[in-house]
C-alpha cells in the first residue's frame, strides 16, 4: 500500500511537470502578450515592465526561473492585477467554486443515484422513461440555457430566488441546479445501466433466495457492486466542478475561479494561466488518486499494487 | 411418510415480446420428509423453472399460470412476497450452479454466511458468527475463523461452493434445492461436494430436490428421479427403476449417453439427435416425438398420460399402452 502510494506520487509530479512544461511552452507560443493593449503603451514603459517581470530574458532562462518558483509553492505575481500574487488570487477564489462545487457534487451524486436507482428497478415502466426523459434533457441542454431559463423562471417570474451574488444559502440554488444538471444526468443514466447489470447477477438472485428484503437486496447486495462506474466518473467531475465554471459564475455573478481562468488567457496573465493550470491538474490527480483508494475500499477484488 | 412438498399441476410462463413461452406445462410430483428426489432434463426441460417456481424467483416476465405448490401445509403460489421472504432462506434453502458467480464479490464470506440468521432467526451479530464458522467447519472449509473474514475471490471453486452449502443449510432448512450444483466443478469436486450433500443431508435432517442433467449426479444421492423434457415429467419412478427399467424413450436416450463401466464391452455413446421442442408453439402431441425413434403416428397427434407401469413408477410414453407394440428397452437391465 505504502509502495502504491510512493509510486503514484512521484508519477504525479512527473505528469504535473509534463504538463506545466508543456502550458509555459505554448502560452508564449500564442502570439502577442500581457502588456499588448488595444491602445499600446509607450515603448519605454513596456521594456520597463517586462524588466521588471523577467520577460524580456530568453525563454528557456524564463522557465527554469517559473520552475524554481513552482517547486517553491510560488506561483507568481499576476501581470494584470497589480499587486496581487496568483496564490492570494486562488485563496480568494478558490473557496467559493469549491463552496459551489461541493453542494453541487454531493446533490448530482444522491439525486442522480437514487434517480439511477428508480429507473434500474423500474424498467420499462413510466418511472423509468421519465428519468431517461430527464437524464437526456440534462446531458443535452447546455448549461448557461438552463441557467437563464432558471432566472427567468425562478427570479423572474416568481421572485423566488436571487439572481446574482453568492451570500447565502438562497444563492446555491440555481448555480447548483445549473451547474449539476450535466452531472446528475450523466449519474442518473450511469447508475441505470450499471445497475440493471448488476441485478441481473447470479448473487443477487442467491441473495434473493436467502429471503432477504427487496431493500437489502438492493441497497446491500447490488449497489454497491452497481457503484465502480459511477466512482469513476465521480473523480474528475469533482474536479472539474472545483475549479468552477466560467459559463455560470459570469451568469450568477460569483466571485470563482472559473471566470479567472479565462480572463488571465485573453489578458496573456502569464503566470496566472500557468498558475492555474497547475492547480487545475493538481486537483485533477489527487481526486484520480483518491478514486483508485475508493475502488480498493468497494471492491476488495481490486489489489492497489506498486 | 410425511408429505413435504406437493405440485400438483404447476404451469409456469414467460411472457416474451414474441409470446408466451410454456417453460412448464403441468407438472405435478411431491417430495417427503428425509427424501431426496432428483429432477433430470436438459437445457430447457423446465427443470430449474420448476424448483424456481417453488422459490417464487421467476424473471419479471414469468409467472406461475396455473397450479399449486403444497409446502408443509400451505400453497406457495397464494402467499405474498413478504411471507414468501419468510419461507426463502429459513425453511426452503436453494444452492445455484455456478459457486464462482453465486456469491457476491464485495462482501465478505461472514457477512454472507451471517444474513439468513440475522433476517429469520433475529441472532445477535455475535451469535451469528459463531454459528458461522460451526456451520464452515461442517462444511469441511479449515481455519473457519480465519476464512470468515475473506472475500469469495479468495476461495476456490469448491470450497465456494462449500459456502453456498453452508449458507444454504446455515438456518436448518426442511427442504434444500440443489440446482446443478457440481455441473460447474471437477469431477473430483463434485465427488466432494456430494459427498458431502448426503452427508449434511442426515445431519440436518433435511430433504433434497437436486436438479441436474447427469444421471450419474443422481444416481448416487437420490431415492426417486423424475425425468423432465419440453415442460413436462415423462418418467418418473424410483432410482433403481429409471435405472433398470426405464419405460420412457427420452430416458432410454439419456441412459445411453452416459458412459458405463460396467459394460466393459467398448461402445459409443449414442446422442439423442435433433432439437428440444419450441415452447412458444408446445407440440399437441409428445414433445419427444420428433426425436423418438419409436414414435407412432399416435405421438404426434396426442399427448400420452403417466401410464403406471410399476409400483410408484410412471412413464408418459404411447408404448406403455396395453394395445402398443411390445419394444425391447435398448437400456436399462442388460447393463445390470
Amino acid at each position: 500500500m505504502l509502495n502504491y502510494i510512493i509510486k503514484r506520487l512521484v508519477a504525479s509530479i512527473v505528469t504535473l511537470w509534463v504538463i506545466a512544461t508543456a502550458t509555459f511552452f505554448l502560452m508564449h507560443a500564442i502570439p502577442g502578450g500581457p502588456f499588448d493593449t488595444e491602445k499600446p503603451l509607450p515603448p519605454q514603459i513596456k521594456a520597463n515592465l517586462e524588466e521588471k517581470f523577467g520577460l524580456n530574458k530568453p525563454l528557456s532562462e524564463q522557465y527554469m526561473m517559473y520552475m524554481k518558483n513552482l517547486l517553491k509553492g510560488d506561483l507568481g505575481p499576476s501581470l494584470k492585477y497589480e499587486g496581487r500574487t496568483v496564490n492570494d488570487i486562488i485563496a480568494y477564489s478558490f473557496p467559493t467554486s469549491a463552496k459551489l462545487g461541493i453542494v453541487t457534487v454531493i446533490c448530482s451524486l444522491l439525486l442522480g443515484t437514487y434517480l439511477g436507482v428508480t429507473a434500474a428497478l423500474n424498467q420499462g415502466k413510466w418511472q423509468d422513461q421519465l428519468v431517461m426523459v430527464i437524464a437526456t434533457l440534462g446531458v443535452t441542454v447546455p448549461s448557461f440555457v438552463l441557467a437563464t431559463f432558471l432566472i427567468y423562471v425562478f427570479a423572474v417570474k416568481l421572485s423566488l430566488l436571487p439572481a446574482i451574488g453568492f451570500e447565502g444559502p438562497e444563492y446555491y440554488v440555481m448555480p447548483v441546479m445549473a451547474l449539476g444538471g450535466y452531472s446528475l444526468s450523466f449519474i442518473a443514466r450511469l447508475t441505470r445501466s450499471s445497475l440493471l447489470d448488476v441485478i441481473r447477477q447470479d448473487y443477487i438472485r442467491t441473495a434473493k433466495a436467502k429471503g432477504l428484503s427487496r431493500n437489502t437486496v438492493i441497497y446491500k447486495h447490488a449497489l454497491r457492486n452497481a457503484l465502480i462506474p459511477i466512482v469513476t466518473y465521480l473523480g474528475p467531475l469533482t474536479a472539474g466542478i472545483l475549479t468552477g465554471s466560467f459559463v455560470i459564475e459570469k451568469i450568477f455573478g460569483i466571485p470563482g475561479l472559473g471566470r479567472e481562468f479565462v480572463t488571465g488567457i485573453y489578458n496573456r496573465d502569464y503566470s496566472m494561466i500557468m498558475g492555474l493550470t497547475v492547480f487545475d491538474s493538481f486537483l485533477l490527480i489527487t481526486f484520480n488518486f483518491i478514486v483508485d483508494i475508493l475502488y480498493a475500499i468497494i471492491d476488495p477484488r481490486i489489489k492497489l499494487e506498486a | 411418510m410425511e408429505r413435504l412438498l406437493e405440485i400438483k399441476n404447476l404451469k409456469t410462463s414467460f411472457f416474451t415480446h414474441v409470446g408466451e413461452v410454456k417453460a412448464v406445462r403441468g407438472v405435478s410430483f411431491h417430495l417427503d420428509k428425509g427424501e431426496a428426489l432428483g429432477i433430470v432434463g436438459e437445457s430447457g426441460s423446465g427443470k430449474s423453472i420448476t424448483m424456481m417456481s417453488v422459490m417464487r424467483l421467476l424473471a419479471d416476465n414469468g409467472k406461475i399460470v396455473d397450479g399449486e405448490i403444497w409446502f408443509n401445509g400451505r400453497d406457495l403460489v397464494k402467499l405474498s412476497e413478504n411471507e414468501m421472504q419468510k419461507i426463502r432462506g429459513n425453511e426452503i434453502g436453494m444452492i445455484f450452479q455456478d459457486p464462482m458467480t453465486s456469491l457476491n464479490p464485495v462482501l465478505t464470506i461472514g457477512d454472507q454466511l451471517t444474513e439468513p440468521l440475522l433476517k429469520h432467526k433475529k441472532m445477535p451479530k455475535d451469535k451469528a458468527i459463531e454459528r458461522a464458522i460451526e456451520m464452515l467447519r461442517l462444511v469441511g472449509i479449515p481455519s473457519p475463523e480465519k476464512r470468515i473474514k475473506q472475500y469469495p475471490h479468495e476461495f476456490s471453486g469448491g470450497m465456494r461452493q462449500r459456502v453456498m452449502i453452508a449458507m444454504a443449510l446455515i438456518n436448518e432448512p426442511k427442504l434444500l434445492i440443489a440446482d446443478e450444483p457440481t455441473t460447474a466443478l471437477d469431477v473430483t469436486i463434485q465427488a466432494q461436494i456430494l459427498e458431502l450433500m448426503k452427508e449434511l443431508k442426515q445431519k440436518i435432517n433435511t430433504s433434497i430436490i437436486l436438479i441436474t442433467h447427469d444421471l450419474g449426479v443422481v444416481a448416487d444421492v437420490c431415492n426417486r428421479i423424475n425425468v423432465m423434457y419440453g415442460g413436462l415429467i415423462v418418467e418418473t419412478g424410483r432410482t433403481t427403476d429409471i435405472f433398470y427399467n426405464p419405460k420412457h424413450p427420452y430416458t432410454w436416450g439419456r441412459l445411453r449417453s452416459v458412459p458405463n463401466p460396467k459394460t466393459l464391452v467398448k461402445e459409443r455413446l449414442k446422442p439423442i439427435d435433433g432439437q428440444p421442442p419450441d415452447l412458444l408453439k408446445p407440440p399437441a402431441g409428445c414433445p419427444f416425438a420428433p426425436r423418438c425413434d419409436y414414435a407412432m403416428r399416435v405421438c404426434m397427434t396426442h399427448m400420452p398420460p403417466l401410464f403406471e407401469v410399476g409400483e410408484q413408477h410412471k412413464a408418459a410414453c404411447w408404448l406403455n399402452h396395453p394395445d402398443a407394440p411390445k419394444v425391447e428397452a435398448p437400456v436399462g437391465r442388460r447393463h445390470v
